[in-house]
């Protein structure tokens, strides 16, 4: 059993799982249906971890976790560090202001510095898309995307996942809306790819100009207006709009984006009685979702910051024990 | 000196032959061309299983040099020509300072000649630093040796400037090359827009980018009478458009490089910033729409858009890496597929890289008429190599094609009846 022990975790019936081989967590592009729920599962078991007095397990102890932070983040790096910390591993934040890229050093060169100090995994937040896979390939460490510029975020993928598999049970069938500013989500992407490996009926709803190009082909379907779609949902995601974008022309003022788009408790009386409302975080309360909503009873965003912890425990162990290459 | 070229199989469009032919080269003129020809000679050339053709020209890169020499020069950017069948380049103007003066054109000249090696006949900005709002000197510039204007890497975006530039340009019988990107639709995007931006969450640059600056020029060139070379084509929309212009009688011609009609936009996956260039590789309908355009004669001229850059620099976020990709040394090869394909014979690809490009610079090569200049080049188009990275002559290596297998390969360049190619071999 020894062999094993390093790269799989056996579920709550005993069994011998599936096993997890990746060094990195780069994507939910890349993962298949088993990858996804393997993390799943030991979430759970993680779960439970944070809620005894003593919420530490002895996983990655001796084991040195990095967060690579460019882009400014308290919600996913805390997180991150909370669940490195559970498992017993050291970690260690770099965070852009006082790191050397603003003395131009190369992405490159900052992630062979932090490996030259045998650091076992890298958790980056980066601004451009596929920059964690740049970092993949440049060092042994193994490296966990914490959301590269608008292309994936799979964490936040994997734990909204979670949530909704804690309240659905099963995410087979299940009618997910992603709401908001489609285009520039990495969170959509990664939620888009994992819901649609695990069966779930996608819709993306949003303004015309925040839709990418031929999304419907990764399976999705679209819908510029959520009033005609609402009461078909069983969970709403709501992305959270960079007030910014109005500046690119996007969309003409906040007032118009919450008035079209913004769940209110007008709006939640079309919607169904057991729909679950979702967040990634940060909320513009008033903008694209209402104070009432975020904190009433069909609100599930404080659960997805519970899950978040255990979601990433999950991830660091899996990734963490996989034999690196030399 | 003479030279005697024999068992070659000529191609010259110009004068129409197409078949086995030999050739004498007297000093840096072609003295005679013809079948089986007895002539005492210096050096004896076997061009037997080979094509011999007028030498190539191609009319779009950039050598870095004054400003980058850390990505190429002049001489290496010459060298990988000549490695490429190239007999005479044209750099684009987009230096370091802008080449938009008299003394920036005789600069070129007097290095290319210094050096020896092909002939540069350079480009000068259409306007003073590129910026697109004062006219340089045109006629200076001719004086120096400009063969064509142009403010490539970027838009002429006023229209009224480009009109005008367009009209000036008359006097001087001189082309404007034309960047096509509409700035405001371009809106910082890195590849082209589609769905494989969607997935990687990389901001698109759409085709009408380029076809509605396309429009907008054709449209231009109609109102002066002046002449329009459209640079680097990519999109089934412009090319439509292109076309329709032509059988109007508009005064326009295009070119397209080898990558648009060879990779699609799924080059990009994986972040490969090898494959990041602009215009961007577009879609599979636009690959078809520039192979149909070479056999319709919608696009008259091959060029490289030879875009050299340091390895630090490709090597970095895809967001971040500049564009461009060279293609000196693989632009023969990858046409020769197109020949392959049957998509153009063999006296199309030596008029789109030789006889057109000439003709649109109004310069005197581009074919081996008997008294003309001796620039030829020989290929093998059956030799078969592997683009291998530390034998590329250019200082760069940021190509696409890198391991690829090729098929065709130059093996002599003559440049005014210089050998200067020899058996694949630069004797400089």
């Amino acid at each position: 059993m020894t062999e094993t022990k390093k790269t799989h975790h056996e579920g709550r019936s005993g069994q011998t799982k599936f096993r997890w081989t990746k060094k990195d967590l780069l994507s939910l592009e890349e993962l298949s249906r088993e990858e996804i729920e393997l993390i799943l599962t030991t979430a759970e078991s993680f779960k439970e971890v944070s809620q005894r007095e003593v919420k530490k397990v002895p996983a990655l102890r001796g084991k040195t976790i990095a967060n690579l932070f460019f882009e400014p983040s308290t919600r996913t790096r805390t997180s991150f560090e909370v669940a490195a910390k559970r498992l017993s591993a050291d970690i260690i934040n770099f965070s852009s202001s006082s790191s050397s890229t603003s003395k131009g050093e190369s992405l490159a060169d900052t992630a062979k510095n932090i490996e030259a100090m045998h650091v076992d995994t890298i958790v980056m937040r980066h601004s451009s898309s596929g920059s964690a896979e740049y970092l993949a390939h440049c060092v042994k460490a193994g490296v966990i995307n914490a959301g590269d510029g608008i292309h994936e975020h799979p964490t936040q993928g994997l734990l909204d996942i979670f949530t909704i598999k804690e309240r659905k049970k099963s995410i087979e069938g299940i009618r997910v809306c992603l709401i908001g500013d489609i285009l520039h989500s990495r969170v959509a992407r990664s939620n888009i790819w994992g819901l649609k490996k695990l069966g779930a009926r996608v819709t993306v709803c949003g303004p015309p100009t925040l839709i990418p190009k031929k999304i419907e082909e990764l399976g999705v379907e679209v819908s510029y207006d959520l009033d005609k779609i609402i009461k078909d949902q069983d969970v709403l995601n709501i992305l959270r709009i960079q007030l910014e974008r109005q500046k690119g022309a996007f969309f003409p003022s906040i007032r118009e984006y919450a008035a079209e788009y913004g769940i209110s408790m007008d709006r939640m009386k079309k919607a169904k009685k057991d729909v679950i409302i979702m967040h990634p975080g940060p909320i513009n309360r008033g903008v694209e979702l209402a104070s009432e909503v975020a904190d009433g009873p069909q609100s599930v965003i404080l659960d997805q910051v519970t899950n978040g912890v255990a979601v990433r425990m999950s991830v660091l162990f899996h990734t963490t024990m996989v034999e690196k290459r030399v | 000196m003479r030279i005697l070229i024999k068992g070659g199989h000529v191609v010259d469009p110009k004068n129409k032959i197409d078949g086995p032919m030999d050739i004498l080269i007297e000093n840096d003129r072609i003295k005679k061309i013809g079948k089986s020809l007895v002539e005492k000679a210096d050096q004896e050339i076997n061009a037997k299983g080979k094509i011999v053709c007028p030498g190539l020209i191609d009319v779009h890169v950039h050598l870095r040099q004054p400003g980058y020499e850390y990505k190429e020069t002049i001489e290496t950017g010459l060298r990988a020509a000549l490695k490429g069948g190239f007999t005479g380049v044209c750099p684009m103007p987009n230096t370091n300072p802008i080449a938009d003066r008299r003394s920036d054109m005789e600069f070129q000249i007097g290095e290319s000649r210094r050096l020896a090696l092909a002939h540069v006949w350079p480009v000068g900005a259409v306007t003073l630093k590129e910026e697109g709002k004062e006219l340089t000197e045109f006629g200076e510039l001719k004086k120096g040796g400009a063969v064509a204007l142009s403010d490539d890497g970027r838009p002429v975006s006023d229209s009224n400037i480009l009109r005008r530039a367009l009209e000036y340009a008359k006097k001087f019988d001189l082309v404007i090359m034309v960047h096509c990107q509409d700035e405001g639709l371009f809106c910082g995007g890195c590849m082209n827009e589609g769905f494989v931006s969607t997935k990687l969450g990389l901001p698109g640059i759409p085709v009408e980018s380029e076809s509605v600056e396309v429009a907008r020029d054709i449209q231009l060139a109609d109102l002066t009478g002046g002449r329009l070379h459209f640079c680097h084509i990519s999109g089934k929309k412009s090319l439509d458009l292109i076309r329709q212009a032509k059988a109007q009688g508009s005064r326009v011609t295009a070119e397209t490089c080898p990558h648009y009609f060879h990779l699609t936009e799924e080059s990009v996956l994986h972040y490969n910033t090898n494959a990041k260039m602009n215009p961007p590789l577009r879609t599979k309908e636009d690959v078809d729409a520039v192979k149909r355009s070479l056999t319709d004669g919608t696009i008259d001229v091959i060029s490289t858009d030879h875009a050299p850059h340091a390895e630090s620099e490709k090597d970095a976020e895809f967001d971040r890496a500049p564009f461009g990709i060279i293609g000196l040394e693989t632009s023969l090869a990858l046409s020769l597929r197109l020949v392959e394909e049957k998509v153009i014979s063999l006296s199309e690809l030596v008029t789109k890289m030789s006889l057109k490009p000439a003709e649109i610079l109004n310069i005197d090569r581009g074919h081996l008429s008997e008294g003309a200049y001796a620039d030829v080049t020989i290929f093998d188009s059956k030799a078969e190599w592997v683009v291998d990275k530390e034998k590329l002559e250019s200082k760069s290596k940021n190509s696409p094609f890198l391991g690829w297998r090729m098929k065709g390969q130059a093996t002599d360049v003559f440049v005014d009846g210089r050998h200067i190619l020899q058996d694949g071999k630069i004797v400089a």
